[in-house]
């Protein structure tokens, strides 16, 4: 047993600060810092492009595609510290979703077409996987594309297709074959968001954001070279997509950061005149949470080594997913308490042309966050579903 | 004992719910939320001629009700229907108050007759959930009064006609002797106005006093002697809140246990699953504890231990509000995230009634000191 990271972990570490130090735009770190939801397409843009310059764009590709072919501990690591800077999530659709399937599964053709293309920006892709009836259970999934001749005609719905307003492109399963069993006749369609039949519709959230979108296909021409793989196997690449980049399911970084913010809120915040981070029920609410993080730090390193040494995570993603999301809605949860009065105001709609914040500057956003987060525990495998997983491998399918 | 309504209070529960039911739905709703102004003067108008605003009055304030039971119920019904409409602000912290300090019956009268609207600027920046801590002066100047002072998160502000203004004539600043109560007209000069809407629905604003000059007369009671009455008031306030959650968690754990047992994953409906059903089962047995809590809090009202049933009530009503708004919404998944669906209005009237005059954590400070004394 060894907690401390290698002298060459360390100098990374070192490495990735002052690249943020240097690099990370000012104006963009600020606007993480208020709340995400104010990044534009060309901010996040800005901060690829940046990176890619760098080379720390596509973190988990292998060299030959331009990667940076990071083990899990430079991601961790790397993770870590953008947290802590405030810098802008990279937007994983097309860079570590798309790209790994890609990769393994793609052909020749698709891999030299679109990787360069999802490093430079050129494309911006969105994910075609929920549909209205088939959230937890994907499965189920309804849109179909039928071939005629060199096309699939593709009808159907996908729900929460987040930042498909930006997107060029979209990945999707589809139903190609509707006898099938349930997971034996999907197919994984690229589609170009341009194509006719193709609409875009905003779904805006509980806190008033637009940032999940419905996509509605009508009689959309895809043509067959747009097929990933083989036909009516898509179920086990969307499987191997769901799997492959989950090692930053736990938000490690994210709960720091958001932990140290709280703990800033709270020497700000007064409360009979005094800091609000003596005052013993917050400050034992903010230990608490962090006793959990601290357990879930190391959690997550013990994974990630595990995954750094070559072996598959499990069950442990599942585990990791649902404490990980569980404590970064907690600290939510303590910001917007922390603020008292100031959670009132909903910024987003403020007076026109007016910027100036409405109390302290750090109120603004926190309860609106405390709603959007709640996002957590439902996308990506609810923590419901994630329970079904760790369940059914514990204790055997039989039960 | 007795656990039923009696039977004028059943009568205003079954008009105001038949009437929100008609006319307050979610399309309704969010169009008023969508609103510059933040609330629908002609609901305001409607429920006022019904009587709901009386019945938050005592027969000696021209109302017909004013109880602790009667809040609660007007408050459950409009916490049901996720009502945005200012009647805390207008009626209790302003209405009630003007009641408790006494010689404004005239405006009383048009509060009731939902002519006019009040806002109480009592909160300041800094002072959290502290209702002693009022750093705004009042100074005697001849026959008038200067108020200098800022006002955070004023609720209602921009739609009342008065503020009542809380400043401090003498003492500390958290002392609770040496406040005074001013009723300062809103197109007083000096006092100035950003107002905002709040993410559970309806407008405040930072209110700024700067010289604002006020004949005497404007004082409500006596020279820095506006704790006590305000106290007694926030106590009305607190029934309010807490059973206006009430009432949005029947709404929340209603709308959730229809979902599940409408909504089919794994080809069979989500209520089937052990697992989810006892999380709706835990919903309601927290239910219950919420009623009973508002019971509690409306029941001790004319009592000695009024003020600890009211933190009791507050803090267990905080902690069930938030298990009831996450819970509903987990068990919801992705549609009670969208603003059009109507939890998401429900869970935010819920969760934000935190923010009001103090969280779990303050109300379970206040249950401490008081059941130490």
């Amino acid at each position: 047993m060894d907690l401390s990271y290698s002298p060459e972990e360390q100098a990374f570490r070192a490495e990735v600060q002052e690249f943020m130090a240097n690099e990370l735009p000012k104006e963009l770190s600020e606007k993480v810092r208020l709340g995400d939801e104010a990044l534009t397409k060309e901010d996040q843009e800005r901060w690829h492009a940046i990176l890619n310059e760098k080379g720390w764009l596509a973190q988990n590709w292998p060299k030959e595609f331009g990667g940076a072919a990071w083990n899990a501990v430079q991601r961790h690591i790397f993770e870590e510290e953008a947290a802590k800077a405030n810098a802008p999530r990279i937007v994983p659709f097309g860079l570590s979703m798309l790209a790994p399937v890609l990769m393994k599964f793609g052909s020749k053709e698709q891999q030299d077409h679109y990787l360069p293309r999802i490093l430079d920006g050129t494309d911006w892709w969105c994910q075609g996987y929920s549909e209205p009836g088939a959230g937890s259970d994907l499965a189920s999934l309804k849109t179909k594309a039928v071939r005629e001749g060199d096309h699939y005609i593709v009808n159907g719905q996908k729900t929460w297709t987040t930042l498909g307003q930006h997107a060029d492109w979209i990945f999707c399963l589809v139903r190609t074959d509707p006898d099938a069993k349930q997971q034996e006749g999907i197919s994984f369609l690229l589609i170009d968001m341009n194509t006719p039949g193709v609409e875009v519709r905003p779904i805006i959230l509980l806190d008033g954001t637009h940032e999940v979108n419905e996509v509605w296909f009508t009689d959309v021409k895809v043509p067959v070279e747009n097929l990933v793989g083989e036909e009516n196997k898509g179920w086990t690449y969307a499987k191997y997509l769901l799997t492959h980049e989950r090692t930053n399911i736990a938000g490690v970084g994210f709960s720091q950061a958001g932990l140290e913010s709280v703990k800033r809120i709270a020497k700000a915040e007064k409360a009979n005149g005094k800091p609000l981070i003596q005052n013993p029920h917050f400050a034992a609410r903010i230990a608490q949470v962090e006793i959990d993080l601290r357990a879930l730090a190391t959690s997550n390193l013990r994974i990630v080594s595990k995954a750094s040494a070559g072996e598959a995570p499990g069950i442990e993603a599942s585990m990791l997913k649902v404490k990980g999301t569980v404590i970064r809605q907690e600290i939510n949860d303590l910001a917007r308490r922390a603020v008292g009065p100031y959670a009132m105001p909903f910024p987003s709609e403020s007076v026109e042309g007016d910027n100036m914040a409405i109390g302290p500057d750090y109120a603004g956003p926190l309860a609106a966050q405390y709603f959007n987060y709640r996002k957590l525990s439902i996308f990506g495998g609810s923590n419901e579903v994630q329970k079904n997983i760790i369940a059914k491998t514990m204790m055997g399918g039989g039960r | 004992m007795n656990f039923d309504l009696t039977e004028e209070r059943q009568m205003l529960q079954d008009t105001l719910r038949r009437y929100l039911r008609e006319k307050y739905d979610t399309a309704t709703r969010n169009k008023i939320l969508d609103s510059d102004e933040g609330m629908s003067a002609e609901i305001w108008a409607e429920l006022a001629e019904l009587g709901v605003i009386g019945a938050l009055f005592t027969e000696d304030q021209g109302g017909f009700g004013g109880g602790g039971f009667d809040i609660a119920v007007v408050f459950e019904e409009l916490g049901r229907a996720g009502v945005v409409e200012p009647f805390l602000d207008t009626a209790i912290l302003g209405g009630r108050l003007l009641g408790a300090v006494g010689g404004q019956d005239d405006l009383v009268e048009e509060v009731i007759g939902g002519a006019a609207h009040l806002a109480l600027a009592h909160g300041e920046p800094g002072a959290r959930y502290d209702l002693t801590r009022v750093e705004s002066t009042a100074v005697a100047d001849g026959d008038d009064v200067v108020l200098n002072g800022r006002k955070a998160v004023v609720v209602n502000a921009e739609a009342a006609g008065h503020l009542i203004v809380s400043a401090r004539e003498s003492g500390a600043v958290d002392e609770t002797d040496g406040i005074s109560l001013f009723l300062v007209p809103t197109d007083t000069a000096g006092l100035t106005m950003r107002g905002y809407p709040m993410l559970a629905g309806g407008r405040a604003a930072e209110v700024t006093l700067d010289d604002v000059r006020v004949p005497s007369s404007a004082r409500l009671g006596g020279v820095g002697a506006g704790w006590q009455p305000l106290h007694d008031t926030l106590a009305l306030a607190h029934i309010a809140l807490a059973a206006e959650v009430l009432g949005a968690m029947v709404s929340a754990t209603a709308l959730t246990n229809e979902y599940l047992g409408t909504r089919k994953q794994f080809g069979r409906p989500i209520g089937t699953f052990q697992a989810l059903q006892h999380r709706m089962a835990d919903m309601l047995i927290e239910l219950e504890q919420a009623r009973s809590a508002v019971i509690n809090a409306a029941g001790y009202l004319e009592t000695d231990s009024r003020d600890l049933n009211i933190a009791g009530a507050r803090n267990l009503i905080s902690r069930v509000g938030r298990l009831v708004a996450e819970e509903s919404i987990q068990l919801h998944g992705g549609i009670a995230m969208t603003q059009e669906y109507e939890l998401a209005h429900i869970a935010k009237r819920i969760v934000m009634t935190d923010h009001r005059f103090g969280d779990a954590d303050y109300h379970l400070e206040r249950f401490i000191e008081l059941s130490a004394a």
